[in-house]
């Protein structure tokens, strides 16, 4: 009895339940380092200082917008369809934190190993256009109702060429189960799947040179998918206000501004484990003799790392690049990346099966 | 098993529950949003049964897109949904009559399998026991199924292009912006440096 109780179905809920906050707090607490980050790198891009008041170098100035956010009155317009007005940031913020399950922060890392990790990451951030589309429809008003149209239509465009993309790195592998994926591309750069991952012979160089555009283009939807700048037309401020927030205050818009952070560092882990070699280092270290806890370690913070590494890229796209028209975003996604994510798929495809032949 | 008993009728309530919301939802908005929770809900019962591949595709294709276009086209709409309702108590004896019916050719069913099982005398499996869901799936879609799948595509490509040709038409007075021609355009085709002289002017 005693030793079973773990693996009984209450012992089995107290585990998964305790894992997945592990995982909420880690984000959420990262989250608010990251957004100070965000914000500093937007000040350095333009000689300003930034945050620098609360906490040393401005560290805490999260925690005190957190509370300026709470502490506020939260006002639901009178037209409103107040059910789902209220409903819009609730679903965009679990929707960003249901995502991060399958994401495997270490070997074995993981709160839910399932084999078909990909394509729920795929599920949930097409969910995650609910959200603003409720949003803008609830407040009853024109600005936040074109925001979440614009939002809606961009979200939808651009998912079908990370499904695209996907389906290249699927291939590549064999398999759609995220820690395979990682575990594919051990033992150093040369299998990362930016670099064709089988560097090792010649037959190498034909994914290095579909792979790689890839890993650009999967970057560039990532802004689009998260409403990021150059692509935020749906909050673009200077026609549409605050797009489909317009109408939110305090605790409700907080929980639309976490939920993007939140799929926004999704991204980036997501692009980590795609592309970037997961949780290995450059080189590998398993020679080492390393305890087990210590080489966990090192992998959780190799992780992390490359995390923010992407992070801070998706920080200075916001500071330097200027903002697309929106037929010009249209065109990028539908007759850019479409035709050439799909041609990638029919030549990896390709490599997959007479690879071996050439 | 416990907990595969409470998750399956948690979400098979929420599904029929939702469900019959979408029909007596008053505003139209509201439906789409029950019935994009009742497609949630069934793909959670899909993964129950270890379908997990199908689950996923129910999210991505018809909560991710399908339910998307509904709902936009269901906000853009003016129409007054009142005045569609006004005929709704004539409807409602022939609606539950077929909808009886409807439910007892399911309950004859689902009794005729559970007792006999199916057709051919076998359960339906989710996946064969050496692979998993989706490598199952792919190998019967590509062997057993190949043609059947191929046509499948072929008919939704003849139903894609369909759509284009009847959409598409060529605006000769619209102006668009062909990036291309921007990109490689150069500077002796747009400036020339005329000499001028003062008081006349160039002459065309």
């Amino acid at each position: 009895m005693e030793a079973n109780f773990w693996a009984g179905p209450v012992g089995w809920t107290i585990i998964t339940v305790l894992q997945a906050l592990a995982v909420i707090m880690g984000v959420m607490v990262s989250l608010a380092f990251l957004l100070w980050g965000d914000r500093k790198v937007w000040a350095g891009v333009q000689m300003r200082k930034g945050p620098n008041v609360v906490g040393p170098f401005g560290l805490f100035q999260s925690f005190a917008d957190f509370f300026k956010f709470v502490f506020k009155e939260v006002i639901i317009p009178a037209g409103a369809d107040k059910a789902v007005f209220l409903l819009a940031p609730l679903l965009t913020f679990v929707l960003a934190f249901a995502a991060w399950a399958v994401i495997p922060f270490a070997p074995g890392w993981v709160v839910s190993n399932i084999n078909v990790g990909v394509l729920y990451l795929l599920g949930i951030s097409s969910l995650g256009v609910y959200g603003i589309i409720m949003g803008g429809w609830a407040s009853n008003s024109k600005y936040p109702f074109l925001g979440g149209l614009r939002s809606a239509a961009q979200m939808v465009s651009y998912e079908v060429s990370i499904g695209f993309i996907l389906v290249t790195v699927i291939l590549l592998t064999g398999s759609m189960n995220l820690s395979d994926i990682v575990n594919n591309q051990k033992a150093g750069i040369w299998n990362w799947n930016f670099l064709g991952g089988s560097l090792t012979s010649v037959n190498g160089l034909i994914p290095l040179v579909v792979m790689f555009p890839m890993m650009v283009m999967f970057f560039i939807s990532a802004l689009a998918e998260t409403n990021r700048p150059p692509f935020d037309l749906p909050e673009a401020e200077s026609e549409l206000v605050a797009g489909y927030q317009v109408e939110y205050s305090s605790t409700p818009y907080l929980l639309f501004m976490i939920g993007e952070y939140a799929n926004i560092v999704l991204m980036c882990a997501m692009i980590t484990i795609l592309f970037f070699g997961g949780w290995y280092l450059p080189f590998p270290i398993d020679g080492l003799g390393m305890p087990d806890w210590l080489l966990s370690l090192v992998y959780l913070l190799t992780f992390i790392g490359k995390v923010v590494l992407w992070f801070i890229m998706f920080a200075l796209v916001k500071a330097i690049v200027p903002r697309y028209r929106y037929d010009q975003l249209m065109r990028l996604g539908w007759k850019v990346f479409l035709p050439v994510s799909l041609l990638a798929v029919v030549i990896i495809a390709a490599y997959r099966v007479y690879g071996g032949v050439l | 098993m416990t907990l595969m008993a409470i998750a399956f009728y948690l979400m098979s309530a929420v599904t029929c529950i939702s469900g019959l919301l979408v029909v007596t939802a008053r505003n139209p908005v509201h439906s789409v949003l029950y019935l994009i929770l009742a497609f949630f809900s069934a793909a959670g019962l899909f993964v129950l049964i270890g379908a997990e591949f199908l689950a996923m595709l129910l999210i991505v294709v018809y909560v991710g897109a399908v339910a998307v276009l509904f709902l936009f086209v269901v906000m853009m709409l003016d129409v007054d949904f009142s005045k569609l309702r006004q005929g709704f108590a004539n409807y409602l004896a022939p609606g539950a009559v077929i909808a009886l019916v409807l439910m007892g050719e399911l309950i004859l069913i689902a009794l005729a399998i559970s007792q006999r099982g199916a057709a051919s005398g076998k359960m339906p499996m989710a996946s064969r026991p050496d692979a998993t869901n989706i490598q199952t799936i792919g190998f019967e879609l590509y062997t057993t199924y190949a043609f059947v799948f191929e046509a499948a595509g072929f008919v939704l490509l003849v139903a894609m292009i369909g759509a284009i040709v009847l959409t598409l038409r060529h605006r000769t007075y619209v102006k668009r912006q062909d990036i291309f021609k921007q990109v490689t355009r150069r500077r002796k085709d747009a400036v020339a440096v005329v000499p001028a002289k003062s008081g006349e002017g160039i002459q065309e």
